[in-house]
C-alpha cells in the first residue's frame, strides 16, 4: 500500500517514486551520478535503505545490488535500520565536545533512555525520536551543535535539548535557529534527493555569529577598497549601499549566554 | 583592519533571494565576463593572485589554465561544498546567506574554462543550504543566467546541485569525483590529475566555494583592487572562521595576513578570566599552535614558516582548561572513523592511534608510548594515499611537541587532570549542566 502526505512524501516504492528515481537520473549526463540522490529518495519513502530500494536503484541504473549496496554502506547518512520521526545528531567533534557537545548527549541519552544510534520506542504520541552523535557539522561558531533532520539548532545546552527532544516528542512548532519549522526526517530526505518544499525563503540570511564580523566593520567603518574606476567600465561598482538592514538578530553575543 | 566584500550582503533584506542579490550589485559580472574571450578571464583571475580557499592554496587561474582545450570531450567544473574539515564553517554560512554569490562565480568560472555543465557538490548534513542552493539555482534558471544562450551571449550552461550523504573523504576532490560518479568515495591515483582526466574521465576543474565565490568580485573590480589586499604571495580578502573559547565567535572578512592578535581582539577576547592554550589555524589537519603565535600573519607562507598550515582559515580557540589530550584524541577518532579504507597506513594507523591516545587520556601505558606515537606518525605521513591520512598525524605531532608534559601528566596521575564541565559553554551558569 503507497500513500502521498499532504508534504508529497510518499511512502512505498510505487509507479511514481520509481518515476521519480528516474527522474533524478536523468538530472546527470550519466544516470548513475544519480545514485546518492536517489537513496535519499529511498530512504524518504521506506524510512531506511531497504532491499527493495537498493533493488529499484539497480535496476533503474543497470548495476548489480551489491554495487548499491556497497556504495550505501559507505556513506554515513544512509540507514540501514528505521529512523524516527526526528533525527537527532549532537556534534561531539572536538570543539563541539569540549563547548558541551559530551555533557548533552549525555543527557539526551539518560532522558530519552537510549544509547547512540537508537530509537526512542513511540511514547503514545507517535512521534520517536532516534539519536547519534555526529562530526563537525561546519557550525562551529554555534558550538555546541545539534542537528535535528540536518537544521541547525544553535548554541545548544543540556536543558534546552532535552526541552528541545520534549517539544519535538509533544508535537509542538520547533524552529531551526537559523530555518524554518522542524520537518519531518522523512520530508527532509526528500528535500535532498533534489525535491524542493518551497520553504527556502524562511528563516534568517544568517545568525547572530555569522554577522559578528560584518557589523563590527560596519561599526567602525571599515570596507573593502573602492575599485579604481579607471581600468574598468561604468557597470562595476565596489560596494553598493541601499539595502542593509539589521533584522535577523539583536545580539552580537551568543544566545544571550 | 576588516574588508567585506563576500559577506557585505549577509545583512541585506532576504539577502538570498535574486532580487536583493541584484540590489546589491549581483550578476553585473556574469556580464561583464560574457562579453570578454574565456581567456581574458582566465589571465584575470591568474593576474589577481587568487589561491584555493580549500586548504592547499594552489593558485586557482593556474588551476583553470591546465585544462587542455584542445581535449574534444565536455569541459566540467565542480564546486567543492563538502565542507567537513573540523572546525571549518565559512562556506556553509555564505551558501546560506548568498546563494547567488556562489551561482554567479559557477558561471563565470565555467565560462572561463568552456564547460558547459556545473556541478555544487554539497554535503547533504545542511538542510537549509540545500533549500537555498536549490531555489538560487532555479531563479537563476528563471532569469536567464543559466541555460541556453545566457543574457544573449550564445554561451549555455547548465548547473545542477548534487547532495552528498555524509564521509568527511569526499570533500578530497578524487574521492568527491568518484563520488559524483554515484561510487563510493575513495581516492583516485594522480596522475591522471582532474585537469586532464576527472569526472567521467573529462578534463574538470574542481575549486572550494569560497575560491568560486570570490571571482565575481574579482571581474567586477579588477585583479589589481583585489591584489591590493593581502600579503606578498598571498593576495585577497578571506573569510575567516573564529570558533571555541573566544566572546564573539564567528565569521570574520579580512585581508589575508591578519594575525590571530587582532582577530582575538575583534572577537572580544578569550572568554573572561582564561587564556588561550592552543589553536588550529586551519582545520584539525594543521598542526596546532600556541600563544607565541599569536603574532604571526595568517597567510600561506608565515603559517607554513610557523610549522602549521593556513587550511581553511577555521581558527578554533581552546583555553586553558581544555586537556590537549582529549581534543587530540577526539580528532583522532574522527580521522579513524573517516578513513575511507583504500590504504593501510591510514586505516591501520588511525585506529593504532586511537588505541594509544585513548589508554594515555585514561592515564595508562608509559612515555615509551609517546614515541610509539610519533612513530606510527612517522608511517603515515608522506606514506598515505591522500592527505587525510597526512592530517590525521597534525594533532598528534604537534600536541606532543608543545604539550608533552600534559600527556606525562595523565601518566602520574593516573588519569585525566582536567575537569570537563569547566570548559563548556554553560561552565558558568553552573547549575545546570
Ligand atoms: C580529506 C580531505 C578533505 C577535504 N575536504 C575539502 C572540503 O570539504 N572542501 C574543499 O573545498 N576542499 C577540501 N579538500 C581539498 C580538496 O581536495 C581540493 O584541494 C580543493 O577542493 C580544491 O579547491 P581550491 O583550489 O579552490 O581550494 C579536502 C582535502 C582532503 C585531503
Ligand atoms: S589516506 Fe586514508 S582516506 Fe586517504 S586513501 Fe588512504 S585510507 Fe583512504
Ligand atoms: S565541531 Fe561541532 S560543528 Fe564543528
Amino acid at each position: 500500500m503507497t500513500t502521498t502526505e499532504p508534504s508529497g512524501v510518499r511512502r512505498g516504492l510505487d509507479a511514481q517514486t520509481l518515476e521519480e528515481l528516474r527522474q533524478i537520473g536523468a538530472r546527470y549526463p550519466q544516470a548513475r551520478s544519480g545514485l546518492l540522490p536517489m537513496l535519499h529518495l529511498v530512504q524518504s519513502v521506506e524510512g531506511q535503505v531497504t532491499a527493495e530500494g537498493i533493488e529499484a536503484c539497480a535496476q533503474i541504473l543497470g548495476i548489480s545490488a551489491a554495487e548499491v549496496a556497497g556504495v550505501a554502506t559507505f556513506y554515513t547518512m544512509y540507514k540501514r535500520r528505521p529512523v524516527g520521526d526526528y533525527y537527532v545528531g549532537v556534534c561531539t567533534n572536538t570543539l563541539c565536545a569540549v563547548m558541551g557537545g559530551d555533557a548533552i548527549v549525555e543527557r539526551l541519552e539518560e532522558h530519552l533512555g537510549i544509547g547512540n544510534d537508537e530509537t526512542t520506542p513511540d511514547d503514545g504520541t507517535g512521534r520517536t525520536i532516534t539519536l547519534e552523535h555526529v562530526e563537525c557539522n561546519a557550525a562551529c561558531d554555534y558550538a555546541p551543535v545539534v542537528m535535528v533532520n540536518w537544521e541547525f539548532m544553535d548554541n545548544m545546552d543540556p536543558a534546552s535539548a532535552t526541552r528541545l527532544v520534549d517539544d519535538l516528542r509533544a508535537g509542538a512548532e520547533v524552529r531551526s535557529t537559523r530555518g524554518p519549522r522542524i520537518c519531518t526526517w522523512r520530508e527532509a530526505e526528500r528535500v535532498l534527493a533534489g525535491f524542493n518544499d518551497g520553504l527556502a525563503d524562511e528563516g534568517p540570511a544568517a545568525g547572530p555569529a555569522t554577522l559578528v564580523g560584518l557589523r563590527t566593520a560596519r561599526a567602525n567603518g571599515w570596507r573593502a577598497p573602492e575599485a579604481s574606476t579607471s581600468s574598468d567600465d561604468a557597470d562595476n561598482e565596489a560596494d553598493p549601499a541601499g539595502d542593509k538592514q539589521d533584522s535577523n538578530d539583536g545580539n552580537d553575543s551568543r544566545g544571550g549566554k | 583592519m576588516l574588508t567585506p566584500v563576500l559577506s557585505d550582503n549577509w545583512d541585506a533584506d532576504r539577502a538570498w533571494t535574486l532580487p536583493s542579490y541584484e540590489r546589491g550589485g549581483g550578476y553585473r559580472g556574469v556580464r561583464k565576463a560574457l562579453r570578454m574571450q574565456p581567456d581574458e578571464v582566465v589571465q584575470l583571475v591568474k593576474d589577481s593572485g587568487l589561491r584555493g580557499r580549500g586548504g592547499a592554496g594552489f593558485p586557482t587561474g593556474m588551476k583553470w589554465g591546465f585544462i587542455p582545450q584542445d581535449n574534444p570531450k565536455p569541459k566540467y567544473l565542480v564546486v567543492n561544498a563538502d565542507e567537513s574539515e573540523p572546525g571549518t564553517c565559512k562556506d556553509i554560512p555564505l551558501m546560506l546567506a548568498s546563494p547567488h554569490t556562489l551561482v554567479e562565480g559557477v558561471i563565470i568560472s565555467s565560462y572561463a574554462i568552456r564547460a558547459n555543465t556545473a556541478f555544487i557538490y554539497v554535503r547533504g548534513e545542511v538542510l537549509h543550504v540545500v533549500r537555498r542552493l536549490q531555489a538560487a539555482v532555479a531563479e537563476a534558471y528563471a532569469a536567464g543566467y543559466l541555460g541556453k544562450n545566457i543574457e544573449g551571449s550564445g554561451y549555455d550552461l547548465d548547473l545542477v546541485v548534487h547532495v552528498g550523504a555524509g564521509a568527511y573523504i569526499c570533500g578530497e576532490e578524487t574521492a568527491l569525483l568518484d563520488s559524483l560518479e554515484g561510487r563510493r568515495g575513495q581516492p583516485r591515483l594522480r596522475p591522471p590529475f582532474p585537469a586532464v582526466a576527472g569526472l567521467y574521465a573529462s578534463p574538470t576543474v574542481i575549486n572550494n566555494v569560497e575560491s568560486i565565490a570570490s571571482v565575481p568580485s574579482i571581474v567586477a573590480n579588477g585583479a589589481e583592487w583585489f591584489s591590493s589586499m593581502g600579503t606578498e604571495r598571498s593576495k585577497g580578502m578571506t573569510l575567516y572562521s573564529i570558533s571555541g573559547h573566544v566572546k564573539r565567535p564567528g565569521q570574520f572578512e579580512a585581508p589575508l595576513g591578519i594575525t590571530l592578535r587582532q582577530l582575538l581582539d575583534l572577537a572580544g577576547g578569550v572568554r573572561e578570566g582564561h587564556q588561550l592554550k592552543f589553536w588550529t589555524p586551519g582545520g584539525s589537519s594543521t598542526p596546532l599552535l600556541t600563544a607565541e603565535h599569536l603574532d604571526v600573519p595568517l597567510d600561506y607562507e608565515a603559517i607554513g614558516k610557523a610549522g602549521s598550515m593556513l587550511g581553511t582559515k577555521a581558527l578554533q580557540i581552546f583555553d586553558e582548561t581544555t586537556c590537549v589530550v582529549r581534543a587530540v584524541l577526539r580528532w583522532t577518532e574522527f580521522y579513524k572513523h573517516e578513513s575511507c579504507g583504500k590504504c593501510t597506513p591510514c586505516r591501520e594507523g588511525t585506529w593504532w592511534m586511537v588505541q594509544v591516545l585513548a589508554r594515555l587520556e585514561r592515564g595508562q601505558g608509559s612515555e615509551t608510548d609517546l614515541e610509539q606515537l610519533l612513530d606510527q606518525c612517522d608511517n603515515i605521513l608522506g606514506r598515505s594515499f591522500c592527505a587525510l591520512g597526512d592530517g590525521a598525524t597534525s594533532p598528534i605531532t604537534s600536541s606532543i611537541e608543545y604539550f608533552r608534559d600534559e600527556y606525562l601528566d595523565h601518566l602520574r596521575q593516573g588519569g585525566c587532570p582536567f575537569d570537563p564541565a569547566a570548559s563548556t559553554l554553560f561552565a558558568t551558569v553552573g547549575a545546570d549542566a
